[in-house]
């Protein structure tokens, strides 16, 4: 299990919020106002598709979600590609596109499904709007990850192989193929895997949403559970359910597990490690005749074929290494109506946010503190549990080999596919959505923690662990002296993730429609669905962007320095 | 056209960079010819700049200033004619060996069926006939640099350009190799014109090349050309071979200077601030021990590699350092005691200490760094302080290379304490 790093290390502590933050916000503000705009003339009222609960419908709908999944990815790979590509070898770009990305990755995607689902609605027919809106959604939470890695495994392929690529006369493609993707192979298939966990989060989020008249709901998986909770009708629950674990175990087992397995290969150390990853599909195919002859017959010469073309139509770079025939005046031109665009923009937004009567302003500050509270009760009660089985497992061998599978599927069902099941059951609970929120966002989150933990505890030193026990410290001395201080960075880790995950689920946690009727807890995100439904714009655009500012701060704050410490004090390396 | 079948030409080369402030020489004033039918080395001891030299002559990178000429033509960018066999083989390891020799040709737009051939050809002449579809995890380290070789000629350059290729084998793998390369070369079975050589190994450059280019750092520059004419195959035993030997050696190690000039200027004063040669001091007594064991007087410093078992790198050091601090003198190629030396050779562990500690007093680099953290506050000195200052001599690598070896040596002489980043004096002081 690999653990993600969030932030990049190695970098100077900088100020917590510089000039270039700001910038990057206000651009954000603006680009929420443009939305906002275009949101008005969006209609009122929004007729939803019919949701077929028979479970023939399922293979149809597992089909669409998992397009829809596909196409996002795409999308993000797409991305990816190109603005690693320009932020890796630009100087000038870099300076721009990698806070840009930082701001990016820390900013709460969801609440900004409200905003563009509501735009695109107003230009686009309604059902290309909702399933465009849901692919925007997806990619943003699929692409940043992504992107930090391409880019890091550009700026650091060893210096000897790309010496030898320039002096073997590479072009641009075949640099890229022969060493630039593998070198980046390895670790844009794990951030893969994870983008896709992350997409079905926001997947179901996209397609059960809901707000007043307007019913954004597209066919799908997530779709089929939310009608099937909503009606009470428990079977069709149970296949909905089980067709969405088997469409995501189907793809970690014919997919995910077989690339991995292939990638191995891509391994820069030149001894043989550990035991590389198996897959038995990918076994299969490797022994298979037809498989073997189509890559021999169609895409063996196919690939010929086609570096034979970029090969010719692109020679390597004949003159200096970094000819640079840049036209600075296009580039300040280019700033010059950008920048021009962003203080007039950012002037109507201030003008938008400034007709916001002060009783709003007094209830988003209310709400954003109560979501707050909500994100860390979440996080506490997620802590309160995982860290005393994450060690158990991580520690426990045996414990391990038939719990971790089992977490592992549990984890894999995106909570936001369970919201409206869970709802069943909490909606009765006193305290009514108030409380059962801090429930659903712990959802969303919790595994995260798990997971870290597990792997935290599994990476202490067993030579470590020994000295605990020859010096016979008592178990509180040994949780405070070894287990704790080692699963720091760990910890720390995870909660970034998770509390991101929280905030992000708030969106769908605090105002849901259920049964017919419609369930509001105090606030940021019931707060901005609420103005979605109302049709009050500058509320949401004030809702937002309250919320937006308040999750960068707290990640430049708070989690950006817990971090930094525990890289700092407290990795073991 | 060429003159006199003269392929390559540096003029005037210098190498600079930047480093905070202030402006480092890597490369000064390299002018260099080499002509077809030539087998040159670049032999230097490490920091010397050799490496930049190939690249610049390579053209993986532009010269701050000066020349390059090829065949009379300046050069842009890389040069199509030349290719390179690395230090660390650049294979890439998800290649199988015949894809890594492919994929050189491949880049040069040969067909698929003819680079097949090719490839087929050229690892069945280094001996790699059967490992084809091995990937190169799977191969010892010579045969990684038979696949480095097999690659470079599959280009059929002109110019062959070695940087240390024998450097990360293993002695026996290594010696094979060169055999096999000179073979080749004086067989003229491979279309090569000219092979350029960079090493740190001054036996290897003896036994392979026909001229060697002796180069020093600080700054890096030519400081020597030997010619070497005896034939091959060369016997490493000969009179006439060590006789070459003893002379690279000998223009290497130097002389020893007048003391002044030998220890150099504080940092910030005006004059060149002496870098601390980074040594241990327990190499250096050995190395003085072993020179009080023999017959005293003056031994060869070529012969020492041998006897003491270190590269030639590692040795140059240790004579530095005892060449700073008074124990030995050096001229024409033989090293000798000073009485001083002897004395150290022979003291107990605390005897040795207090001399150390003399000759390090009158080192103006310590005499500053002391002088400092007596300066300082309650006589405490953050480590990056000193190294700050450093960094106006040396850069930001070296001042740190240096800041490290002077707090071993004077935590040695017992003159300095360090702690968790802080310098201080020993109570002693």
């Amino acid at each position: 299990m690999t653990v993600r790093r969030i932030f990049q290390v190695g970098q100077p502590m900088r100020r917590p919020l510089t000039w270039g933050d700001a910038l990057i916000l206000t651009g954000l503000a603006v680009l929420l106002y443009a939305g906002v705009r275009l949101a008005i003339r969006a209609p009122a009222v929004v007729a939803g598709p019919e949701i077929s609960l028979s479970p023939r419908t399922l293979p149809w709908y597992a089909l669409l979600s998992v397009g829809r999944m596909a196409a996002a990815y795409a999308l993000s790979m797409l991305f990816t590609l190109v603005y690693g590509y320009l932020a890796a070898y630009h100087r000038r770009a870099e300076l721009v596109l990698m806070p840009l990305l930082d701001v990016l990755q820390s900013v709460p995607i969801l609440s900004f499904l409200p905003v563009v689902l509501l735009s695109l609605s107003a230009v686009l027919p309604l059902g290309v709007a909702a399933e465009l809106a849901s692919v925007v959604l997806i990619f943003t939470s699929q692409a940043w990850n992504l992107t930090f890695a391409w880019y890091q495994s550009l700026t650091t392929v060893p210096k000897e192989l790309r010496e030898a690529s320039a002096i073997f006369r590479f072009n641009g493609w075949l640099r890229f193929k022969t060493l630039e993707l593998p070198f980046a192979a390895l670790s844009l298939l794990w951030n893969s895997m994870m983008s896709w966990a992350g997409g079905w989060f926001f997947l179901m989020a996209a397609e059960i949403f809901v707000v007043g008249q307007r019913d954004f709901r597209l066919p799908g998986l997530g779709a089929y559970l939310q009608e099937a909770a909503n009606q009470g009708n428990l079977p069709a629950i149970l296949w909905g359910l089980g067709t969405l674990v088997l469409v995501i175990v189907a793809l970690d087992q014919l997919v995910w597990r077989p690339l991995l397995a292939w990638a191995n290969r891509f391994k820069l150390e030149t001894v043989e490690g550990e035991e590389p990853p198996t897959s038995w599909f990918y076994d299969v195919l490797r022994r298979s005749r037809l498989a073997e002859s189509f890559s021999r017959r169609i895409t063996g010469p196919l690939g010929q074929r086609v570096d034979a073309w970029l090969l010719q139509r692109f020679p390597p770079p004949g003159g200096e290494v970094a000819a640079s025939s840049r036209r600075p005046w296009l580039i300040y031109l280019v700033a010059a109506v950008g920048g021009a665009g962003l203080v007039y923009g950012a002037l109507r937004a201030a003008q938008m946010l400034w007709s916001v009567p002060p009783s709003q302003w007094g209830e988003i500050g209310l709400g954003v503190a109560v979501t707050l509270l909500r994100v860390l009760a979440a996080l506490v009660i997620a802590l309160a549990w995982t860290v005393p089985l994450g060690v158990a497992i991580g520690t426990n061998r045996r414990l391990a080999t038939w719990l971790q599978p089992a977490v592992q599927v549990i984890a894999s069902v995106p909570a936001t596919a369970l919201f409206p099941v869970f709802l069943l059951l909490l909606v009765g609970l006193p305290g009514g959505l108030n409380l059962a929120a801090v429930l659903l966002m712990l959802m969303g989150t919790q595994w995260y923690l798990l997971f870290n933990v597990i792997a935290g505890a599994s990476a202490i030193p067993q030579d470590l662990k020994y000295t605990t026990a020859l010096l016979q410290l008592s178990r509180r001395q040994r949780w405070r002296t070894l287990i704790l201080p080692a699963l720091f960075p760990y910890i720390v880790t995870g909660a970034i993730t998770a509390s991101g995950g929280a905030w992000n689920a708030s969106i769908v946690a605090e105002h849901v429609e259920f049964g017919g009727q419609t369930l509001h807890a105090v606030g940021i995100g019931a707060l901005i669905a609420q103005a979605t439904a109302d049709g009050d714009y500058a509320l949401l655009l004030a809702a937002t962007l309250s919320m937006v500012l308040t999750v960068v701060a707290i990640n430049r704050l708070v989690w950006r320095r817990l971090y930094r410490l525990a890289e700092e004090r407290y990795r073991m390396e | 056209m060429s003159q006199n079948g003269v392929l390559l030409e540096l003029r005037h080369v210098h190498q600079l960079y930047r480093s905070g402030e202030r402006t480092f020489t890597a490369v000064e004033d390299v002018n260099l010819t080499l002509a077809a039918g030539e087998f040159a080395c670049l032999l230097g001891p490490s920091g010397c700049g050799k490496s930049t030299l190939l690249r610049i002559i390579t053209g993986l990178q532009p010269p701050s200033q000066g020349q390059v000429l090829y065949r009379g033509v300046p050069l842009r960018g890389v040069n199509p004619q030349a290719t390179i066999v690395f230090q660390t083989f650049a294979l890439f390891p998800w290649l199988t060996v015949q894809e890594n020799v492919e994929v050189a040709l491949k880049a040069r737009g040969v067909p698929p069926a003819l680079r097949t051939a090719r490839a087929l050809k050229l690892l069945d002449m280094v001996g790699l006939d059967g490992f084809e579809t091995a990937y190169p995890r799977e191969l010892s380290g010579g045969m990684r640099q038979k696949v480095g070789f097999a690659r470079a000629m599959a280009v059929e350059p002109e110019l062959l350009c070695l940087d240390e290729p024998f450097s990360a084998l293993d002695v026996l793998s290594a010696e094979a190799l060169r055999g096999e390369l000179l073979e080749l070369w004086t067989g003229g079975d491979i279309p090569t014109q000219a092979i350029l050589m960079v090493t740190h190994n001054i036996e290897e450059a003896v036994f392979m090349a026909d001229r060697i280019v002796v180069m020093d750092r600080n700054p890096g520059r030519v400081v020597a050309e030997v010619t070497v004419t005896l034939p091959h195959p060369r016997q490493r035993k000969s009179p006439e071979f060590l006789a070459v030997v003893d002379q690279v050696y000998a223009t290497l190690a130097g002389q020893t200077q007048p003391e002044h000039l030998e220890m150099g200027s504080a940092p910030g004063e005006p004059g060149r601030t002496r870098a601390l040669p980074h040594i241990s001091i327990n190499d250096l007594a050995g190395l003085l021990e072993h020179l009080a064991e023999g017959s005293g007087g003056r031994h060869d410093i070529y012969r020492l590699v041998d006897d003491l078992g270190i590269d030639s790198d590692h040795l140059f050091r240790l004579t530095e350092a005892a060449e700073l601090l008074g124990f030995a003198t050096v001229a024409e190629g033989d090293i000798m005691l000073t009485p001083l030396g002897e004395t150290f050779a022979e003291a107990s562990i605390l005897a040795r200490k207090e001399i150390f500690a003399t000759r390090l007093r009158r080192l103006p680099l310590f005499r500053w760094l002391l002088a400092l953290v007596r300066a300082a506050e309650g006589q405490r000195l953050r480590a990056e302080v000193v190294q700050t200052a450093l960094e106006l001599e040396f850069p930001a690598e070296e001042a740190e290379r240096q800041l490290e070896t002077a707090i071993d040596w004077g935590r040695y002489a017992e003159l300095l304490a360090y702690d968790e980043g802080i310098l201080y004096l020993e109570p002693a002081e």
